[in-house]
């Protein structure tokens, strides 16, 4: 008894006394930490991205000596999808001169909003968090590009409007609406109920609380009652193969349902088998590993063992987006460096090179991604998003499928909406800061 | 040696009865609070805001619980549910009122998770051990559908999440994005010093012996003139306002925002466990609970990387996942009292230390 005593204070002891809480920088690389999940509910989302995210900078780091003669220093940080755990990371890493922190969590997002502004690092939610924070003027530190959730609503309305000959023709109908109950799946309600008074129709509401994610069968019991003539989900983690497979199971028309970007992994689809077929999703990034880069990837860091990805799992669509998500990251650390001048940059000078970010078609290519996304051209100080062009992608029961040319968001129903947003934002926080930081000329 | 009570006498009635008998305990404690106190001075807001601040509050979450399920024998697997109704009032307080100083409106919002608790306690005469534990996770249910159903408990926030203002104390502020580690952690730790005390208070004085007679046999004390329901009852109303203001602490001091996810029922069994591994009927046992269960995994977590051992951070939270496991069912065949029996026993062995008998 007295000798296990003994071994337990000894192994509290070492543990205490690691010193846990010194973390030096190193001073000749940049830092890039990524939020990432490989544990969780989320997990099967979460690991693509992650992989995606983590092999391109690798890749750099290998093929080219990282950016600018500097290496990357990629750190994961597991999250787990909790609000918890990416906070405690945001405190871990705050301090060691990060470039630009990338939560992958539009609940981890929201938290980290206010604390991106007193700690001067800036945040790249690709595609996700918080709408309203596209508005560069009240969140100078925030950048959500390509796309906000409310463009993403807007493109799939353009491409129903194109399947029923105009969105006018919606009047009488009901869509039904399915959505994870958190604050990613609730975001584009406002832009739903808006349409809905626009154009006539009625919206029916989903949600699917976190806990019966992989259940749902209430929610398509209602949904088998209702028999909405379109389906919309925004889901996430181990919703999107649940929905699919009862979307298939009650006999939903797969062809009327379309998911955000964020519901279209090929694991999300595949689950249905051939009852998937048909399933409809948005869209930002090219299908397939037959790109140079993505070859590139392959050559230096995968056949070299250094990524976790499987093999068979390389190139597909949510391992692409991460792969998309560092190519931002690359491209405004690059930009960055040419603003500044300086090889090693922090999170003020990535935040300046964020804010003049461009990818051109030609870039595009030049980086190796030939008609991989959308050019990147409308990032402003004052739109820290663009509102650029997505895709419409179709399960052929195998895999995706591009089915249809760039959607252009409806940018006069998403602006206004997102300047009410912000100011209504703004107003809620008291002393919210003003923006103090300096706009540079775009390079 | 030197934890000995040799030659102090307890002179009066008060000295026999004190909470920490022995002078050493006394210094024991002064040495701890002053050390408390004086960590702002570090100046890493690592340790203050993702280590000490949740500490602080799930400790506080964890008195709370302890005072139900530890002193008066009410398993309740409510207490996110009530958390959340700490942190949902204190921000519709702060709304309505942004003129009165949050710190008010942080205890006061205790109030209303306390009348919230009162109310879901009310089966609790009828009811007992797991039933009574269903019939609290009722509770967390019901609740949890309310934090996202009643849109005005959020002021129709687009994403369903609350989020907090700056407010200030003496023009310093002292919730929002601007308010600094070190004055969030004063502040916590103040609250929880004060609640502490108070719950010491409750537990070792005619309430909490009350509450301990309902738990050991409760139709004995009936027989003793206890009356069950006011007394169950007043244990939910006192412990839903220790979760009450912890909750409120963690949105607005800690989190600064917070979306209902946040008080769900694993926010509920997380502070079970604290409570069970701590000691059930220990207040102690409550801070060594939350030290364990939310501590332990970030010390864990930044060994690997600290020895310079290249693992990927995914088998890191896995491999976390399995230390703290195993320790927690080591630690309960070891002790089943939780970690504040080893304490004691430890204290015992000190005692006669170097001449056990």
């Amino acid at each position: 008894m007295k000798s296990r005593h003994l071994i337990l204070g000894l192994t509290f002891a070492t543990l205490l006394s690691a010193p846990a809480l010194s973390t030096k920088a190193q001073a000749e690389e940049n830092f890039v930490p990524l939020l990432t999940y490989r544990t969780g509910p989320y997990a099967n989302s979460g690991i693509p991205i992650a992989n995606g995210m983590h092999d391109y900078l690798t890749m750099l780091n290998e093929r080219d000596g990282g950016i600018g003669g500097v290496k990357l220093n990629v750190e994961e940080c597991e999250t787990g999808y909790d609000t918890k755990k990416g906070v405690e990371c945001w405190e871990a890493i705050k301090g060691r001169n990060p470039t630009v922190v990338n939560p992958y969590s539009t609940g981890i997002t929201l938290q980290l909003i206010p604390k991106a502004a007193v700690d001067k690092v800036p945040i790249l939610s690709m595609a996700y968090g918080l709408s309203a924070s596209a508005m560069g003027d009240q969140f100078p530190w925030i950048f959500n590009p390509p796309a906000t959730y409310w463009d993403g609503l807007s493109m799939i309305f353009r491409y129903i409007g194109d399947k029923e000959g105009g969105l006018d023709k919606l009047k009488g109908k009901t869509i039904g609406f399915i959505f994870l109950e958190s604050g990613y799946g609730r975001e584009p309600l406002p832009l739903l109920q808006q349409f809905a008074k626009d154009y006539g129709f009625e919206v029916k509401e989903y949600s699917v609380a976190g806990k019966d994610m992989q259940d749902q069968s209430a929610q398509w019991l209602a949904v088998r009652r209702d028999r909405p003539t379109w389906m919309i989900m925004w889901g996430w983690g181990a919703m999107n193969p649940t929905a699919v497979k009862r979307a298939a199971e009650n006999g939903y028309p797969m062809d009327h349902f379309v998911g955000i970007w964020w519901s279209g992994s090929d694991d999300d689809a595949r689950g249905a088998g051939q009852e998937g077929k048909g399933y409809l999703s948005l869209n930002l990034n090219g299908l397939g590993s037959n790109y140079p880069a993505l070859q590139d990837i392959r050559k230096y860091v995968v056949d070299k063992g250094k990524s976790q990805v499987e093999k068979d799992k390389f190139g597909e669509n949510f391992y692409n987006r991460g792969v998309y998500n560092s190519v931002l990251v690359a491209e405004a650390i690059r930009n960055a460096q040419k603003i500044t001048g300086k090889k090693v940059v922090g999170g003020e000078d990535v935040r300046r090179g964020l804010e003049t970010l461009t990818v051109s078609a030609e870039r595009w290519k030049e980086l190796g991604f030939p008609d991989f996304a959308a050019p990147i051209s409308n990032v402003t100080c004052s739109d820290h998003n663009g509102h650029h062009p997505a895709y419409m992608q179709q399960w052929d029961g195998a895999k995706w499928v591009k089915i249809s040319d760039w959607i252009q968001p409806m940018k006069d129903k998403v602006r206004p909406l997102l300047e009410e947003a912000a100011k209504d934002y703004v107003e809620k926080n008291t002393g919210w800061p003003k923006r103090t930081e300096v706009c540079d000329k775009s390079s | 040696m030197l934890y000995r009570e040799a030659g102090q006498f307890k002179t009066s009635y008060g000295s026999d009865q004190a909470i920490f008998p022995i002078l050493q305990d006394r210094v024991g404690i002064a040495v701890i609070l002053l050390v408390a106190y004086l960590l702002p001075l570090t100046k890493n807001d690592f340790l203050l805001n993702a280590m000490m601040i949740p500490f602080l509050v799930f400790s506080l979450a964890a008195i709370g619980l302890n005072i139900m399920t530890g002193y008066a024998g009410l398993l309740s697997l409510g207490t996110g549910a009530f958390m959340g109704v700490g942190a949902y009032a204190c921000y519709k307080l702060t709304t309505y009122f942004p003129n009165v100083n949050i710190i008010i409106w942080i205890v006061a919002s205790g109030f209303f998770a306390a009348l919230v608790g009162a109310v879901f306690g009310l089966p609790s005469l009828r009811i007992k051990g797991f039933y009574l534990a269903v019939a609290t996770l009722a509770a967390q249910f019901f609740l949890e559908w309310c934090f996202i159903r009643i849109p005005w408990l959020y002021n129709y926030n687009v994403s369903a999440a609350i989020e907090v203002p700056t407010r200030t104390l003496f023009a310093i502020p002292i919730t929002g994005p601007t308010a600094t580690a070190e004055t969030r952690y004063l502040i916590v730790l103040t609250i929880l010093v004060v609640m502490t005390w108070m719950a010491s208070n409750l537990v070792h004085g005619r309430i909490g012996r009350m509450w301990m007679s309902v738990r050991d046999m409760d139709i004995a004390a009936e027989l003793m003139g206890i009356r069950l329901l006011p007394t169950k009852l007043l244990a939910f109303a006192v412990s839903s306002f220790y979760c009450g203001v912890a909750g409120a602490i963690m949105v607005f001091l800690w989190y600064g925002g917070a979306e209902s996810t946040v008080f769900s029922i694993n926010q509920s069994f997380f502070v079970l466990f604290m409570v069970i591994i701590g000691g059930l009927g220990s207040l102690l046992g409550s801070y060594l609970g939350a030290a364990l269960i939310f501590m332990l995994p970030i010390i864990l977590r930044s060994v690997p990387p600290q020895l310079g051992i290249p693992v990927h951070a995914d088998t890191v939270e896995h491999i976390t996942f399995m230390i703290v496991g195993a320790l927690i069912v080591f630690l309960l065949i070891v002790e089943p009292n939780g970690l504040a029996r080893l304490w004691q026993i430890g204290k015992q062995k000190l005692r006669v230390w170097p001449f056990p008998y």
